[in-house]
């Protein structure tokens, strides 16, 4: 296990200057994962927060190679660059020897949303790339939209909560199910609070023949109307609610739990932490506050029982 | 020595990317143009070239694989039509403005509703402002060497910007005609090594490209990306005459057909001039002074070219396979117009639409137009005249 000394000493290729929020969680999530790998590295970064706030023109936060094209073909732009990557080794123009690595990173709304269809794609196709995705669960580049890793009963701006409606009405989109699905070699979920976790599966990400997808939780206090100090801390009561289980899939199946709290906290600690989900706490939402408990133990039994069906087999 | 096959135009597309070699072919299928795809996968199949050819989910993402092969330095070839051209909209404007110099053959076909894909103009019309030089095609062999041509002047380093190769769906891609296929080594040649500019596999010279710029810089890097497809006529022209004095077919922005000493003349692109070059034979032999310009180059748009052929003239028929809704004509007619709003004597143009959907136009309607574009000059002709449709059935036809 790295410390966090060794880790220190490795080169930055994410560096200072950007325009990030205070406490957003990307900065610290880059940190860690671009750490992990000595290989060159190609970035292709679908828009949103991180593409926006890192390179504003002349400007740039990127230590390395670095393509921004559209929100929903993050994942395709790097089907070529990867295409040319193969085609150019196999001409004899680039050396047998020469190694790059290829990372993609796009938030919830360019990974869960628009640019499923192209990250589908490139999967299905068995590229040798890792998808980073940051998730915090909604549009924050354009102000707080609902996206499909909203969860339920989070009010954004295009999920509002009124006097009718208690803000999203549906779970999100498990998204490192699907990905799993897909039956890549490797799927993770990870958070920045849990940092060598996120440190040793983006090391494998990396290690990687074929896809890999790396599921993080980024902490947004501009949009989750948290306090800027605790993000890091949010992150754990995430996990230790199990709203954001800490896990990786491996082939498709095999399920390995990597964070499992003591004593699982009730949801209601993580919707209090962020003024987001406040009107969830009124007495004529209880009903929502129970649904939200359930599908969080819904979800969580799965994921048990599939680490112990694998177990078993 | 080259020689000739008999081929469709789909098929000759596909010789002219055998021949070019380019590192990556992304692939997303059309009726119209999916054949072309599947030599091309083929060639690749049989090691016939070492392409990396992509199967890509979408045609958003086979421009989006373009943009990324593009920008790691690989020469790079794919196909698009109707739909799939129209799914790519906001990619193209990245690839022209990343300055990338991707070569895309356009099957051209109509956009739905309802559901058609045949010979339309609709699909790159809507893409003419995207920053992409647009070359149309009329027959096979122009395919062939529209796209062998396309290759050296978008990767030309004053121009570097992606260009559209484009021919009319189930007409110019189907049907089968004598293609002179060139000697491989001949091509090569002409169309020279791809040396990139910058390439995001270049480790040791990390870049950031797709930066965002605000209004500080936008404005000046739009106009200064302008200067890409100007500098393009020049490149368009020299690669026209080299390819001339090479293979013995010689380009420029248009082909002027009979137009020597004529009055009126026939204004269009693609696959129908074949047929109104019969009829201009069939009324020339008759003594009438009716010539055709056959326009090749839609971006840039050679506006002083056009000037100086139609200038003298007494009516230009403008006819178009797109239709343009409320706009006082179409983007051919609209732009002649403007080309020849400072001559002298102008003449009097009309705006006919044509072929919508891959509705045929026959030596009849060609007969018809030029009938009625002479009767015209009896009396003054008004700006703003009324677009005539061409083979349109009446009402209960």
């Amino acid at each position: 296990m790295i410390s966090l000394k060794e880790m220190a000493k490795k080169e930055d290729l994410f560096v200072s200057g950007h325009e990030m929020c205070p406490g957003c969680g990307i900065p610290v999530i880059l940190k860690i994962v671009l750490r992990t790998t000595k290989c060159p590295l190609v970035v292709s970064n679908a828009s949103g927060c991180l593409q926006s706030a890192s390179t504003n023109f002349p400007a740039t936060s990127w230590k390395l190679n670095w393509i921004h094209t559209a929100v929903e073909n993050a994942a395709g732009t790097m089907s070529g660059i990867q295409a040319t990557y193969s085609s150019l080794k196999k001409q004899g123009k680039l050396p047998v020897d020469k190694k790059i690595k290829f990372l993609v990173i796009g938030g919830d709304g360019a990974t869960y949303d628009s640019g499923l269809r192209s990250i589908s794609g490139a999967m299905e196709r068995g590229e040798d790339f890792v998808y980073l995705c940051y998730d915090n669960q909604l549009y924050a580049c354009s102000g707080g939209q609902r996206s499909s890793a909203t969860p339920m009963g989070a009010a954004t701006t295009t999920s509002p909560s009124g006097n009718v409606l208690p803000g999203k009405l549906q779970p999100r989109k498990n998204i490192s199910n699907i990905f799993a699905a897909h039956e890549i070699p490797y799927v993770a979920q990870s958070a920045p609070w849990i940092w060598q976790d996120l440190y040793k599966k983006a090391e494998r990400a990396f290690e990687t023949t074929g896809p890999a997808y790396l599921n993080v939780l980024n902490p947004c206090p501009s949009m989750w109307k948290a306090p800027a100090n605790k993000s890091i801390e949010i992150t754990k009561l995430a996990a230790d609610t199990c709203v954001w289980p800490i896990f990786e899939i491996k082939d498709g199946t095999k399920v390995t739990v990597n964070y499992k709290p003591k004593k699982k906290l009730p949801v209601t600690l993580w919707l209090e932490s962020q003024a987001r989900f406040t009107h969830l706490l009124k007495v004529e939402n209880n009903w929502i506050v129970k649904k939200i408990q359930e599908e969080v133990d819904k979800d969580w039994e799965f994921l048990i029982s599939s680490e112990n069906k694998n177990r078993t087999n | 020595m080259p020689s000739t096959i008999v081929l469709n135009g789909n098929a000759a597309a596909a010789e002219a990317v055998k021949q070019v070699k380019p590192d990556v072919v992304t692939v997303y299928p059309m009726a119209s143009g999916a054949e072309m795809m599947g030599h091309i996968a083929s060639f690749a199949a049989d090691g016939l070239i070492d392409s990396e050819i992509i199967n890509m989910e979408s045609g958003h993402s086979a421009m989006s694989g373009c943009i990324g092969a593009s920008a790691a330095g690989g020469r790079v070839f794919t196909f698009a039509a109707s739909q799939s051209l129209a799914a790519m909209h906001e990619t193209l404007f990245i690839a022209s403005s990343l300055r990338l110099p991707i070569v895309a053959a356009i099957v051209n076909g109509a956009l739905a509703a309802p559901a058609n894909m045949i010979a339309d103009h609709a699909d790159s019309m809507a893409e003419r402002d995207c920053c992409w030089i647009q070359i149309f095609s009329e027959n096979p062999q122009e395919i062939y060497d529209n796209i062998i041509q396309a290759y050296k002047i978008a990767e030309h380093m004053d121009v570097r910007i992606p260009i559209m190769v484009a021919a009319d769906g189930f007409i110019s891609s189907h049907s089968m005609e004598n293609v002179i296929i060139e000697e491989v080594g001949e091509v090569a040649e002409f169309v020279g090594k791809f040396t990139p500019f910058q390439s995001l596999l270049d480790s040791d010279n990390p870049k950031t490209i797709g930066s965002r710029d605000m209004s500080q810089y936008y404005f000046e890097y739009k106009v200064n990306q302008l200067q890409g497809i100007e500098n393009s006529r020049k490149v368009i022209k020299e690669v026209g005459k080299e390819f001339g004095n090479r293979f013995g077919r010689y380009y420029g922005f248009f082909e002027p057909y009979k137009l020597e000493n004529a009055e009126y003349a026939l204004v269009l692109m693609g696959s129908s001039t074949g047929t109104a070059k019969e009829l201009i034979d069939e009324l020339r032999a008759g003594g009438e002074k009716v010539g055709l310009l056959k326009l090749r180059i839609f971006r840039p748009f050679p506006s002083a070219e056009l000037r100086e052929a139609l200038a003298g003239l007494t009516a230009v028929a403008v006819l178009e396979r797109v239709l343009t809704p409320g706009s006082a004509g179409g983007p051919l007619f609209n732009e002649i117009r403007s080309a020849l709003y400072d001559v002298e004597k102008r003449p009097s143009i009309f705006p006919y639409v044509y072929g919508l959907g891959g509705r045929d136009i026959r030596m009849e309607h060609f007969r018809e137009i030029v009938k009625e574009m002479k009767a015209g000059q009896e009396e003054v002709v008004e700006t703003g005249v009324e677009v005539k449709y061409v083979n349109l059935r009446e009402a209960n036809d």
